[in-house]
């Protein structure tokens, strides 16, 4: 084991301590962290895999990537306004219209970030590598600037659909729990698992797994390689899309910058597991989530942005490859 | 142009060479510009509030000119110039204000800002090299994400430390630079010439703006000459091909490492004198958007052409600056004069035209960057070096097009 690795295990050795200390101590507030960590730490995950997916295809941070998700959100909220039966309530009418909503905002999410890639990424695959990066933050203001048009800079509300309320959430064991905590972390499980089997199983995933490795082999071995990386576009948009989703129907408030902030704090989840790295992102995004959460709970908020920025110097300096340690060729 | 051949041929001809070459044209029409500016505005406007804005996107030029050397020169990506920037402009402001006095310290320091310019200059350049030195080992694009991390750390920082920095209070009645004589005229709107003994500062825009115009010009001159160094080409070969680079025996850590310091430490001028001219420093003009725009002023205006930059960063700045505020106020004025009058009311949902073209901004700059970026990929005035290279690069690449289609 080099020395960098050393260190890295010693920090993290570190925290876990004073975690458990925490975790023993006061067992109900470290058990209710814990319960927020998860739940935030699924939605940076659904974020994270489309960072690193575009990431591990053409070697771009795709910083409009946040704003997707944030738009999925707005548009979610405007569908479902429409769909839904009635306003905050749980009920089969709106049951339906949550199903029905879901796939379309992905599916326009979709389409959206295809869209962005086929107008603002692909005219630039061969220039100058920092053009698509400019390009990529140009697109990240001009998706705010469609929310900014469209509902000012005021908190948009989203309609409180999921079952809440009595019956739906109470303490266990003095730890306040409720279904949404429960849904956001089972629906971002399930769409990790079908995006895993996707990738590994698929014919298309093959394609970009291998499209990823060596761009000019897979295109000798007859890969579509604009038509893979669209589909990187589009399956990363998917999940952007129900992680919006999800986010708005978790805390029913958004606004037009969210993404900014999310989209960096899921940008580092991604570096964290290891970019390029897709199981990487998801763990990396949990424990981005957790250690927000505890950093909230035992240091305060306004050490959290800090916290979360110097693990992510400190994975880089003493982990370059990150958690799962996986190494994204060089190209 | 060889120097041999230039000493043969006669002054004039010289000249008439000299202006065709792209970059001194554009140096000439700056400096012209630059001269005539104050007088100009101040007669046309009859106020000095021009001088100040000119003033102000000095900052900017400043920080796009330290910003090119690492990313322009040695093609390292930093996503979190502003922290530099941050760390000159608290540097100058702690040490030159009221502010230590009601810190633990209880003690308040002012010093003379001619000395806080190079202190500034000094503490970014230690600040880059302390964070660049663990991280330039690594490859590319994780020296950008550390210093995107580093640029959000820093301002959070400042922010955090209330009883040393004020936090969000900011600092404020920062001293104003002094010098031992000045010497005032028409061109500041004082009918004659004369010398002013024990001249302060005092926020006067064309004090201000005369600083900020020579410590361009001193900026460029460094900056060139670094360029057509033996350290220049050392990181044109890193940028080209750092494996190779290391191959000719150029250490590839200390130049990447020299690109970055020096980098930061004109962001750490430019900080001091930024703090100099608002008189105010607060956390939140450091933020990842002046990060970016600097990045944007350097690709948009041709990375690695210091003329370039300097343009590119001049045409953002106008945009972020005169053209997108000015949206509101104009759009509203053209409603009423084509009969469209009653647009501009608010009403229910609809925010009224100037609310609109209000929104509008934020999507405009996007579309304006997008555009810019697909049209010249290169930059508005990119490198000659560059553009030969990615002239070439094309033509390789139509070779094998050809080649594909005959097999």
């Amino acid at each position: 084991m080099s020395v960098p690795d050393l260190v890295f295990f010693v920090l993290s050795g570190v925290v876990v301590v004073l975690l458990a200390v925490q975790a023993v101590t006061a067992p109900t507030q470290f058990a209710q962290v814990l319960v927020f960590g998860l739940a935030d730490g699924a939605m940076f995950a659904l974020v994270a895999l489309g960072y690193t997916m575009v990431y591990g295809i053409i070697e771009l941070i795709n910083f409009a990537h946040g704003d997707v998700f944030t738009l999925a959100a707005y548009v979610g909220a405007a569908l479902i306004t429409f769909f839904s039966t009635s306003e905050n309530v749980f009920q089969v009418g709106n049951l339906v219209a949550l199903l029905l909503v879901f796939p379309i905002t992905m599916l326009i999410m979709g389409a959206v970030n295809v869209t962005i890639e086929r107008v603002a990424y692909r005219p630039l695959r061969n220039a100058p590598r920092l053009a698509p990066l400019i390009t990529a933050i140009g697109m990240s203001f001009l998706l705010e600037g469609i929310m900014f048009l469209w509902h000012g800079p005021a908190t948009v509300h989203v309609p409180n659909l999921l079952p809440h309320g009595p019956g739906y959430e109470g303490y266990i064991g003095g730890v306040f729990i409720g279904f949404k905590d429960v849904f956001v972390v089972v629906a971002a499980a399930i769409l990790v698992a079908l995006l895993a089997l996707f990738i590994n199983r698929s014919k298309l995933g093959k394609a970009m797994r291998a499209t990823a490795q060596d761009r000019d082999a897979s295109q000798l071995m007859g890969i579509n390689i604009n038509r893979t990386i669209a589909a990187t576009f589009f399956i990363g948009a998917l999940l952007a899309g129900a992680g919006g989703m999800i986010w708005g129907l978790y805390f029913n408030t958004i606004t037009y910058n969210l993404g900014f902030r999310t989209g960096l704090i899921a940008f580092t989840s991604a570096v964290f597991g290891g970019i390029g790295n897709i199981p990487g992102a998801a763990l990396g995004g949990m424990i981005i989530g957790l250690i927000a959460a505890f950093s909230d709970a035992y240091i305060g908020s306004k050490w959290t942005q800090v916290v979360i920025f110097g693990i992510l110097i400190a994975v880089l300096v003493f982990r370059p490859t990150g958690l799962m340690g996986m190494r994204v060729p060089e190209k | 142009m060889s120097a041999a051949n230039a000493v043969k041929k006669p002054m004039g001809l010289r000249l008439r060479e000299r202006i065709k070459d792209r970059d001194t044209a554009i140096y000439g029409v700056l400096l012209i510009v630059a001269l005539v500016w104050p007088m100009a505005t101040i007669y046309a406007t009859d106020s000095t509030f021009l001088v100040a804005q000119a003033g102000h996107a000095g900052t900017f030029v400043l920080l796009a000119i330290g910003l090119n050397v690492v990313v322009g020169f040695a093609g390292l990506l930093d996503l979190g110039y502003a922290a530099f920037f941050a760390i000159g402009a608290y540097c100058y402001a702690l040490f030159a204000s009221n502010q230590l006095a009601s810190s633990p310290i209880h003690h308040q320091f002012h010093l003379p800002f001619w000395l806080m310019l190079f202190v500034g200059m000094v503490v970014a350049a230690v600040f880059g090299a302390v964070l660049g030195f663990p991280t330039l080992r690594l490859r590319g694009d994780y020296l950008a994400i550390v210093t995107l991390g580093f640029g959000e750390i820093v301002p959070q920082l400042f922010l955090n430390f209330e009883q040393w920095t004020g936090g969000i209070n900011a600092i404020g009645n920062i001293d104003q630079p002094t010098l031992p004589v000045w010497i005032t005229g028409p061109w500041a709107g004082n009918p004659i010439i004369e010398a002013v003994p024990k001249f302060s500062f005092a926020y006067d825009p064309v004090a201000y703006y005369v600083l900020v115009v020579i410590l361009v010009i001193v900026a460029v001159i460094l900056v060139t000459n670094l360029h057509r160094s033996r350290l220049g080409r050392a990181w044109m070969a890193i940028r080209e091909d750092e494996v190779a680079a290391a191959a000719m025996g150029i250490n590839t850590v200390t130049t990447k490492l020299l690109a970055f310091a020096i980098g930061a430490s004109f962001s750490g001028f430019a900080g001091a004198y930024y703090g100099a001219s608002l008189g105010i420093v607060s956390p939140d003009s450091f933020l990842f958007v002046v990060s970016v725009t600097v990045l944007v002023m350097v690709v948009l205006g041709g990375m690695g052409n210091i003329s370039g930059v300097i343009i590119g960063a001049l045409v953002i700045y106008f945009v972020l600056n005169n053209f997108l505020p000015a949206l509101p106020p104009n759009v509203t004025a053209l409603a009423s004069a084509v009969g469209l009058g009653s647009l501009n009311e608010q009403s229910g949902e609809w925010p009224g035209l100037a609310g609109v073209a209000q929104r509008l901004q934020f999507l405009l700059y996007g579309v304006i960057l997008v555009a810019m970026m697909l049209l010249r990929p290169q930059g508005i005035f990119p490198s000659r070096i560059r553009e030969q290279e990615l002239k070439s690069q094309t033509v390789v690449e139509e070779e094998t097009v050809v080649e594909q289609t005959h097999a």
